[in-house]
């Protein structure tokens, strides 16, 4: 999940579909975000760059619309919707995840464990 | 200061007791020969200027601007040579021995009038105290201890009186302004009033009636010299203490080139007002120079100049009347004028461009020739003396030593910054020398050169400012109100000064309690969705 400064950002990331619940007016996703351009990077407890300045997710709530769909506590939101994550201040991204006519958001999600997956699998002799 | 340095207003308290005859001649006897080296300095004498301007070149003043028709219609006036004045020096010159006699009568005419009055003021007191003993001295009550005490009480006051009027009115005069100071007039007629009140008093009540109560009389005589103190204090209130309180700020333009600054004055008269600024005109404004203006008149001369009007119908019998006619032949040239491609701003912006270059190369080899020649001399140290006794040389001499090799470079720079005529050579390497026993760098010494400095840093016949004359609509006694203006006109420039009140400040205070200081770290925010 580190980037080289001037390279592109590459991630391997999981794509989670989460159906938004209706609770009252409001439209519930079950987890609380953190992060963005405009906040301190320095403080996130997720990140292993603590540079970097993306949207991280910092909890979940059990048996939520977002724990159901299988988002992890400190998985770093790449992508909402088709709408960039990595560089947004906290307030866009909120926006883009609270609107209020979607009822269903496509997140890019990536985290570690995914890296080593592909690595494993990847140094694995597989079959030819 | 050639701005006519005499007595303004009255003084009406003498300097010494008894002696005031003696002070009054003493004091006439300084004036008269202040007034004769005044008048020595102005005296009319047709010969060389008194300073030559640095190597030999001719004064700028005798510039003037080229008239088309000189050629076809004037005999050749040549330009000015050592040996002959202008027409403004000469008018200049007869303005002021007109001025310099009229005034002296009316100064005379103040100081005898002050003198009077503080004679008769000083003298009371005493007066009052002596008749009872020279008229009825037999019917007279003992002095006794309380009395002999007020004795000492008017002779300390007295004292303290003199020294007050010394302190308040015998300063050196600073300038002599057109009218009479109100306050002043003010404070002496009230003055007289009140002395002749008690002379009033004291022959009706005690010299008819011969009252022998000694005591009471030199009570009477104590009680005019404490208000003689407060009339003092009124006089110092009134005249010192009132004006100081900054009320308008006044904006100061001198005409010929645009110098603007900013003043702050307080409750002045108009005449008063006008000699502040003087004073502050003096030290900050730099120094007038007519040589910089004449570049902006020979382009408005060319402006003008290509167009030519014909009238081609010829003067009709009562056609045209003549103001219509030049009327409408202005009007044709500033329309033609207008119309015409005027490229002159295009040669103005590179003239300027090229003209700051060059200045930059001369200022450049200036510093560098000015340090060089600073480097050949050096101040000698004790120890030194005994080793070599023969070249020793004082500032005037290290002075003339190091000047030639920086002459060229400063004249031309001079020259370039059109200011060669403000310094002649005497005054170079007097400030060189002056320089040199001062320990100042090259740099200190270039700064009088690099930067027109204010008028008076320069000698007194390149001032330009001698003679000013007030100019206003209202009257110079007035006092300054919002949006009061009026001009000081000088020969060469006028100084265009608009009065304006500062505004009433309103203040309000808040109050922070030094305990609400406090911070918290900017921590991630979280949001939930």
């Amino acid at each position: 999940m580190s980037f080289v400064p001037g390279q592109p950002v590459t991630a391997v990331v999981e794509r989670i579909e989460i159906q938004k619940l209706s609770q009252g007016p409001n439209l519930v996703l079950g987890f609380c975000i953190g992060g963005g351009i405009d906040q301190d990077p320095g403080q996130n407890p997720f990140s292993d760059d603590k540079a970097d300045k993306g949207i991280y997710v910092t909890r979940v709530s059990p048996g939520g619309p977002a724990d159901v769909a299988g988002l992890k506590i400190g998985d770093k939101i790449m992508q909402v919707n088709g709408w960039d994550m990595t560089v947004v201040t906290h307030d866009q991204a909120r926006k883009k995840l609270t609107k209020k006519n979607e009822h269903v958001v496509r997140l890019l999600v990536t985290r570690k464990t995914l890296e080593e997956a592909v690595k494993q699998s990847m140094s694995r002799p597989g079959p030819s | 200061m050639d701005t006519e340095s005499t007595y303004s207003g009255y003084s009406y308290y003498s300097g010494r007791s008894r002696g005031s005859h003696r002070h009054g001649e003493r004091s006439r006897d300084r004036h008269k020969s202040r007034s004769k080296d005044s008048r020595s300095e102005k005296s009319v004498t047709i010969n060389t200027p008194p300073a030559e301007p640095l190597l030999g070149d001719s004064s700028v003043r005798g510039e003037q601007v080229q008239d088309d028709n000189w050629g076809e219609t004037t005999t050749a006036i040549t330009g000015t040579s050592e040996h002959s004045l202008s027409q403004e020096d000469i008018v200049r010159i007869t303005k002021d021995l007109e001025d310099s006699v009229g005034l002296n009568c009316r100064r005379y005419l103040t100081r005898i009038l002050a003198v009077i009055l503080g004679v008769l003021v000083l003298l009371t007191p005493l007066a009052f105290l002596v008749l009872p003993h020279l008229l009825w001295p037999d019917k007279l009550q003992k002095c006794g201890t309380a009395c002999e005490g007020l004795y000492i009480s008017i002779a300390f006051k007295l004292l303290i009186l003199l020294l007050a009027v010394w302190g308040l009115f015998f300063r050196p005069p600073r300038a002599s302004l057109p009218r009479v100071f109100a306050f002043r007039a003010l404070l002496s007629v009230l003055v007289l009033l009140f002395v002749i009140s008690y002379w009033l008093f004291y022959a009706v009540r005690i010299l008819e009636a011969q009252d022998a109560d000694y005591q009471g009389i030199v009570q009477y005589a104590v009680s005019l010299v404490d208000a003689l103190l407060f009339i003092h204090y009124l006089a110092v209130v009134l005249l010192e203490l009132r004006q100081l309180q900054p009320c308008f700020s006044v904006c100061v333009t001198r005409s010929t080139d645009g110098e603007t600054r900013h003043y702050n004055l307080g409750q002045l008269s108009i005449q008063q007002a006008a000699l502040a600024i003087i004073e502050h005109y003096y030290s900050d404004f730099p120094v007038h120079n007519p040589a910089l203006l004449s570049a902006s008149k020979s382009r408005a001369a060319k402006h003008l100049a290509g167009l030519k009007v014909y009238n081609v119908d010829g003067p009709g019998p009562g056609n045209n009347p003549a103001a219509g006619l030049a009327h409408s032949q202005s009007r044709a040239m500033i329309a033609a004028a207008a119309r015409r491609r005027d490229t002159s701003h295009n040669e103005l912006y590179y003239e300027e461009a090229e003209h700051e270059r060059r200045v930059r190369k001369r200022k450049a080899r200036l510093v560098v020739a000015v340090e060089e020649a600073f480097t050949h001399i050096k101040r000698m140290q004790e120890e030194e003396q005994k080793k070599s006794p023969g070249d020793v040389m004082d500032p005037r001499e290290a002075a003339q030593a190091i000047f030639p090799s920086m002459a060229r470079a400063l004249q031309k720079y001079l020259r370039t910054t059109k200011q060669q005529h403000c310094h002649s050579m005497e005054s170079i390497q007097q400030h060189l020398a002056f320089c040199i026993t001062n320990n100042m760098t090259p740099k200190a010494f270039l700064e009088s050169y690099l930067t027109p400095g204010p008028t008076l840093q320069y000698s007194r016949d390149r001032w330009l400012a001698r003679q000013w004359t007030l100019i206003s609509e209202a009257s110079v006694t007035s006092g300054l109100r919002d949006g009061t203006v009026f001009l000081l006109k000088c020969v060469d420039f006028s100084l265009v000064i608009a009065a304006k009140k500062i505004p009433f400040v309103q203040m309000s205070e808040e109050y922070i309690d030094p305990k609400s200081h406090k911070f918290v770290l900017r921590l991630q925010s979280e949001t939930s969705v």
